[in-house]
Formats: structure tokens, C-alpha cells, sequence
């Protein structure tokens, strides 16, 4: 089967920050992501659980981009912009896809 | 005097405060109880639209007068007022720094509606009743602690800017939008519509209420085990002395206003409350700098248990003395 080259970045961040991240993203002609809910998890700040919140305040998501290699520097430029102040992890790994024309 | 500390009494053996108390044993106990969060969610969107609706159909049943809109002034001067008191308090008391306090003294301008639900409750099962817009007050009381709080880091830290898109999202957040949606559906339908929605918004309103705040005593209860760090004696100290504050100053307005009693303790609560819900997301967008572990724990660890077991039935109690009820 005939595999492509591509970055998946996954962006950790505040929920309240969720819209503003993708916002940003889609500016910068991100179009495809995908949401994930976090449970809980533990870093800096803290530790900290879903479970209880009664503010999004306290909650994260995860946003992750699969892109052509060459479109990762203006994804990294849009997401810092928006990640640089708040609590989060970005990180940018090697993948590889099927259909290199969906990226 | 014996009929007050018996009605304080009988508040702290209600249902409702038992069930916080069990909420925060549990949480303190480590059990593994708790609420789905689908089902706190929907709990809370229920106790919205019921005090909404019922404080629309109150206005609707008694009609509109000037108090109501000085009422609603009242508010808004006190929820810009009331963070400037509390950062000057925090800045002697604590060792916060400006970040810190500003964000903490915006919680405290702004309010709980879960504490004014008890508040209402509490005054229904006194046997008095208060004014229905003092639903609308809530509302207007939500967002203007969060400019203060912008103002103060501006003038006494760095500065910090109101970022586009913020205030429409505090100002139309859900809370807001189905309170002040339900009130206003509650004043136009009147009587009429109260009778066909009281058999869901009345009866059932207690026993939800018992169940949304086992859960609240469990989120204050785990908050506080996990972020007892961050609450020194003084931080401490400012989330039980600064409700009283609140309360005095809701006091004075009430009393101007000329509100009736339930009203009175009712802006007394307010003004004492503190929000664990848009403020703290509010801040997390508006000052990421800030602690959060400080606000919240305050806010919802300190604050919100004060205020349900000692707050409102001294509140009660107050108003009573002072209005003579």
C-alpha cells in the first residue's frame, strides 16, 4: 500500500481557549482537526480531572492536525499565537497517511 | 432572637444543606461517589429555567414598578464596586500578587447562582417571599466584576487588554441566556403559564436542588483536598470575612431600595456570593497569569460552604432584625 509522509501535531490546551485555537487555524487554511475531550492528566499547573468541573475553566482538549510537511511552520506560527499565554502541550510527530490528497 | 437561631438551625437540617454535607464527607473520605456530568449539567439547566420562570411569573403576578430598575442599577454599581474592596483586602491580607488578586476580587463582584437558588429556598421555607426581578438582578450582577478586574491590573500591574469576543461570550454565556430566557418567558406568560409548566418547575425544584448540591459538596469537597496548598491562612481568612462585606453592602442597598425582606436577604446574598462558573472561564481567557487553583478554591472551596451553612441563615437573620419582619 502506497503511504504518504505528514506531521500530526496535537495541541493540548485550555477548553475555554478551544474556539480561538481553531479559529486561528482555520485562518491559517487549517481546515481539517479533530476534538478530543481530556480526562484528566497532570503537568506545571497541577493535577487535575474532568470529573466535578463545574466551570470550563478547569477543563482541556485536544486538538490534532494531520498536514503536509511543508503547511506545519504556519500551522505552528497560527497555534502559538493563540497557545503562547495558556496552559498546554503542542507537539509535532512524524506520521504517515493513505491519501495524501485529503491533506 | 430564639426564633432566628431556630430558624438558623432548622436551615442547617435542611435536606439541602445535608446533602452538601454529605457531598463534601465523601469527597473528603475519598469515595468514589459522583454525579455523571451530563446529569449535574442538566440538573443546573433545570434550576435556571425553573428560577427564572418563576421570577418572570412573580413579576408578571405583582407588576413593575421604579424598584426594579434601581434594583437592577444597584447591582450593576455593586458588582463594578465590590472588587475594588476585595483586592484592596486581598493586597493586606495576602501575599497575592496583582494577577492573583485582581482575578480572585472579580469572583467576588460577580455571583453564584447556585447560592442565590439556595437563598430563595431558604426564604421560601421562612415563610417570606421577595421581589420576582431579583432573578434579573442576578443577571446583571455576572459581568461587570470582570471589567474591574481589568481595570485594577491595568492601573496597578500590567496591562491587560479585554480580548475580542470576550465580553459577548461572558455576556451571553448559557447561565444568562436561559435565566434571563426563562424570566422573560415567565413575566409574558404570567399565571397562565406558570400553571401549566408548576408541576415540573414546583414540586420536583427541592429534591433537584438536594441532589445539584451532593454534587457541588462533592466538586468543593475534592477542590479542596487537592488544592489546599494554595490556601494560607490569610488567603483563607478573605473567603470567610469578605462575604460578610458583601452581605452589609447588599444590606444598605436593599434597605434604600426599600426592597421587602426576602428581597433584602436576597441582594445581601448576592452581593456576598462568589461565581465558580463565567468568572473563572472569563479569566482563564482574559488573565491566564492568574492561580487558578487560588480563585477557584476560594470561590467555590471557602466561599460557597460559607455561605450555604453560616451566610444565608445569618443573612436571614439580619434582615429580619433590621426590617422587623
Amino acid at each position: 500500500m502506497q503511504t504518504h509522509e505528514a506531521k500530526r501535531v496535537e495541541i493540548t490546551i485550555e477548553a475555554v481557549m478551544e474556539t480561538r485555537l481553531t479559529n486561528a487555524l482555520v485562518k491559517a487554511g487549517v481546515t481539517g482537526f479533530t476534538v478530543l475531550p481530556v480526562l484528566g492528566g497532570s503537568g506545571r499547573s497541577g493535577q487535575w480531572s474532568r470529573e466535578g468541573q463545574v466551570s470550563r475553566a478547569r477543563g482541556m482538549v485536544c486538538v490534532v492536525c494531520i498536514i503536509r510537511p511543508e503547511r506545519l511552520d504556519a500551522l505552528l506560527d497560527a497555534a502559538f499565537a493563540v497557545v503562547e499565554r495558556h496552559i498546554g502541550v503542542v507537539s509535532v510527530t512524524d506520521c504517515e497517511v493513505l491519501r495524501a490528497e485529503r491533506f | 432572637m430564639d426564633g432566628i437561631l431556630a430558624l438558623a438551625a432548622s436551615n442547617l437540617l435542611s435536606p439541602i444543606i445535608l446533602f452538601f454535607a454529605l457531598g463534601l464527607l465523601a469527597a473528603f473520605a475519598r469515595s468514589d461517589l459522583s454525579i455523571p456530568e451530563a446529569i449535574a449539567k442538566g440538573m443546573s439547566i433545570y434550576l435556571l429555567f425553573a428560577i427564572g420562570f418563576k421570577g418572570g411569573a412573580s413579576v408578571a403576578d405583582h407588576g413593575i414598578d421604579a424598584t426594579l430598575i434601581l434594583s437592577l442599577v444597584a447591582g450593576l454599581i455593586l458588582s463594578f464596586a465590590i472588587p475594588m474592596i476585595a483586592f484592596g483586602l486581598l493586597r493586606v491580607m495576602t501575599r497575592l500578587d496583582v494577577t492573583d488578586a485582581a482575578a480572585v476580587a472579580a469572583h467576588y463582584g460577580s455571583i453564584s447562582i447556585v447560592t442565590f437558588v439556595a437563598a430563595t429556598s431558604v426564604i421560601g421555607s421562612a415563610g417570606l417571599s421577595s421581589e420576582g426581578y431579583m432573578v434579573a438582578v442576578a443577571a446583571v450582577m455576572e459581568a461587570p466584576a470582570i471589567l474591574s478586574a481589568l481595570w485594577l491590573i491595568a492601573r496597578y500591574g500590567k496591562s491587560a487588554g479585554m480580548e475580542e469576543g470576550l465580553m459577548r461570550e461572558i455576556l451571553l454565556n448559557g447561565s444568562i441566556v436561559l435565566l434571563v430566557g426563562s424570566f422573560l418567558i415567565g413575566w409574558i406568560t404570567g399565571a397562565e403559564g406558570m400553571a401549566m409548566v408548576a408541576p415540573f418547575i414546583v414540586a420536583p425544584f427541592q429534591g433537584v436542588l438536594c441532589l445539584f448540591l451532593l454534587d457541588m459538596g462533592l466538586v468543593a469537597g475534592r477542590g479542596l483536598r487537592e488544592a489546599r496548598s494554595v490556601l494560607t491562612p490569610g488567603v483563607f481568612l478573605f473567603g470567610v470575612i469578605m462575604p460578610p462585606i458583601g452581605a452589609v453592602l447588599g444590606l444598605g442597598a436593599g434597605l434604600l431600595l426599600g426592597l421587602s425582606t426576602g428581597g433584602v436577604v436576597l441582594f445581601m446574598t448576592l452581593c456576598a456570593s462568589a461565581s465558580y462558573i463565567a468568572v473563572p472561564a472569563a479569566m482563564r481567557v482574559a488573565l491566564p497569569e492568574a492561580n487558578p487553583s487560588v480563585y477557584l478554591t476560594l470561590s467555590l472551596g471557602v466561599t460557597f460552604p460559607f455561605n450555604l451553612t453560616v451566610g444565608i441563615p445569618l443573612y436571614l437573620a439580619v434582615a429580619s432584625l433590621v426590617t422587623g419582619a
